[in-house]
């Protein structure tokens, strides 16, 4: 067990540190940061506020990180959401109760995530254009349902998903919890993991031994689809409307983003969802540092753009050769030592 | 007919077919006037969709190009607005800097070993960051030379003028096409495309065409996006968002392989035709809502999609057979 535990701490460390180094490096410029209150029953404070506000980017980093194992991209989950929103929002307007909305809301994402799985996985289309499709034609379909207006609600059931709480947290906080623990449990505790990995590094040769990749790769383009649905949903809840135009606008690069700060490889096989989460929680924590220490605004996206560099030059196979080799020049020389001895 | 001809026949027939069926229903949309600015108001959209032609030629992808514009619009609007500089030596440091831009891109993606796809994402935000860091707020263009280019035109018979800048775009396609088919260069971005082991051992530099490639890329977003700041006549930091995508999907509409290795420049000029002439119906129409674009557009990608992998079908078992 404790050997299980070590291995799961060796593989975040890095993300780990990262997160660690930045909520420092922000506390040093805003000394409040740390500082947590309850107030009306309920947490308040810098590092909440940044679970909170991560939440869409951790629900959809997780469906994305599952799509990204099996080597593909889902570039359509920002229009999803806008889709998804529009769809909660004019369904709770039109009078249905608030499960028949989350029902078919929920059923909206899933039904993209499929129709791109059955693109990817029964047509053979490279992920990258398959999903490009929805991402073009997503914010059409979304305007289409709002009618090109900001579709406002004021149903407190569904309000209080984006801004309720829950034992002291912020509802989307439990949201993005439960969800991240139930698929990370079902993806682990089941073999669809190391299945699912299996198409990521060799689609061929995992149907050939046996794998039922149409069916997974279209299992995991619906889990990403429900992500984005979820996601969307609280982002319509927490503006209390739909907005086509800019619910979930550029989200699926920070989810793609947060999947590799995450260390899981753009080319498939091995990944962890509970480091895709870290990475989104990553993001978040740079945007809200940048803005609590007083940086202009304007420089957020610079300081974002170094940090991917960054650690895109670390995770990148020339710089990883490097490191493999000077450890092992170090392996090699210490026998030689107690050998001179 | 060669199968590699197909994609490029199907977009012609298509952008005819449909061009004649706008015309059937609203015979003005055959004026000059009505394809002369179909050329202008896409002439910033197609400079950029022949630098991702290559890009995407080669079996890559370059998603700054919209922020690259962007920030050539709010430097040129802050360097005119700030020094006395000619806006014809603004215009040449600033195709340096996109340039270099570009060549920095490729050469990361080529030492690093990085996806494309995720370099280009760290340019697209570097390059946005430092348009905002310029200036947050739209800054008019005043300068009188930027008057002088704009009044400059060629009238066509009938009353349309082809633009200053809509003729540039011309230009830079038939540029396009003779890098892709007559130049060492182009052969090697053919080659790269088809497959990057078998490019290297055929002897194909491929460092020095990955590198070239972005940096065309990049001088071509340069340019595109002086021809924005043409148009529009200022410079902001929130322009051309979203403008990869329209170049991508151009490119693809005009039969490119999105795998890379098989393609033409000339289609892409088709494929922004065919997205013009969308909007341009929309706008004769005036009772249907611009995002019908959008669903047209992607409906439209998803077919062209579907068609190519018929086309790769069909042209392997042609292969098995022979």
């Amino acid at each position: 067990m404790t050997a299980i535990l070590k291995s799961y701490a060796l593989r975040l460390l890095p993300q780990i540190i990262a997160l660690a180094a930045i909520l420092l490096m922000v506390s040093f410029v805003f000394p409040g940061f740390f500082r947590l209150e309850i107030q009306n029953g309920r947490l308040y404070g810098s590092l909440i506020d940044i679970l909170n506000r991560g939440a869409p980017v951790v629900l959809l980093a997780i469906g994305m990180t599952v799509v990204i194992a099996t080597k593909g991209i889902d570039l359509s989950v920002g229009a999803v959401m806008a889709i998804c929103g529009a769809v909660a929002a004019s369904s709770i307007t039109s009078g249905h109760s608030l499960a028949m909305t989350l029902v078919i809301t929920l059923g909206t994402g899933i039904l993209c995530g499929l129709w791109n799985g059955v693109l990817v996985a029964i047509l053979d289309i490279q992920p990258i254009i398959a999903t490009l499709v929805l991402m073009v034609a997503g914010r059409g379909i979304a305007q289409l349902v709002t009618e090109g207006a900001i579709l406002t609600f004021n149903d407190p059931g569904l309000i209080f998903l984006g801004s309720g709480s829950f034992a002291w947290l912020p509802l989307p906080v439990i949201i993005w919890l439960v969800f991240g623990i139930l698929v990370a449990l079902i993806v682990r505790k089941t073999a669809l993991g190391m299945l699912i990995e299996a198409i990521g590094i060799n689609r061929q040769a995992s149907t050939l031994s046996g794998v039922l990749t149409p069916v997974l790769l279209i299992a995991a383009y619906m889990l990403s689809g429900l992500c984005a649905a979820i996601a969307g949903i609280i982002a319509a809840a927490d503006i209390k409307g739909a907005d086509a135009n800019n619910a979930g606008l550029w989200l699926e690069l920070d989810a793609i983003l947060a999947v590799v700060i995450g260390g899981t490889s753009l080319l498939g096989g091995r990944f962890s969802i509970a480091a895709s989460v870290l990475g989104a929680i990553i993001i978040q924590s740079i945007n809200t540092g940048i803005l609590l220490s007083g940086f202009p605004p304007e420089f957020n996206l610079i300081i974002k753009a170094a940090i991917i560099v960054f650690i895109l030059v670390l995770q990148s196979p020339p710089v990883r050769n490097a490191f493999t080799f000077v450890a092992l020049l170090r392996a090699s020389r210490k026998p030689t030592e107690r050998q001179a001895r | 007919m060669k199968p590699k001809y197909l994609p490029l026949t199907a977009t012609i027939v298509i952008f005819v077919l449909s061009y004649a069926l706008c015309a059937a229903q609203y015979p003005n949309i055959l004026s000059t006037r009505v394809i002369g600015n179909l050329l202008t108001d896409n002439a910033f959209l197609g400079i950029a969709a022949v630098g991702m032609t290559f890009v995407i030629l080669s079996g890559g992808i370059d998603l700054s190009i919209g922020s690259v514009i962007a920030f050539t619009g709010v430097f040129l609007a802050v360097v005119l607005d700030n020094t006395a500089i000619h806006p014809l030596a603004a215009f040449a440091l600033v195709l340096l800097i996109t340039t270099l831009f570009g060549a920095v891109m490729g050469a990361i993606i080529h030492y690093l070993e990085m996806p494309a796809f995720i370099v280009t994402l760290a340019g697209m935000f570097l390059a946005r960051g430092m348009a905002f860091v310029l200036s947050i707020d739209s800054i008019a263009i005043k300068h009188p030379f930027y008057g002088t280019m704009k009044a400059l035109y060629y009238k066509l018979p009938g009353g349309g003028r082809i633009t200053l800048i809509g003729g540039l775009m011309l230009l830079v396609f038939a540029i396009g096409i003779l890098i892709a088919h007559r130049t060492r260069f182009g052969t090697d971005v053919y080659a790269l495309g088809g497959g990057t082991a078998t490019a290297k051992l055929m002897g194909v530099p491929v460092g020095r065409t990955t590198i070239l490639i972005y940096a065309l890329s990049g001088l071509l977003a340069g340019l595109s996006g002086i021809v924005f700041s043409l148009y529009t006549s200022a410079g902001y930091s929130l322009a051309a968002v979203g403008v990869e995508l329209d170049a991508i999907t151009a490119v693809v509409i005009g039969g490119t392989l999105l795998t890379g290795g098989s393609g033409f420049v000339a289609g892409t000029f088709i494929g922004i035709l065919i997205q013009g002439l969308i909007q341009t119906y929309i706008t004769f129409d005036g009772s249907l809502s611009s995002w019908w674009t959008k669903i047209l557009i992607g409906l439209l990608l998803f077919v062209f999609i579907l068609m190519q992998k018929g086309i790769v079908y069909v042209s392997r078992r042609e292969q098995r057979h022979a």
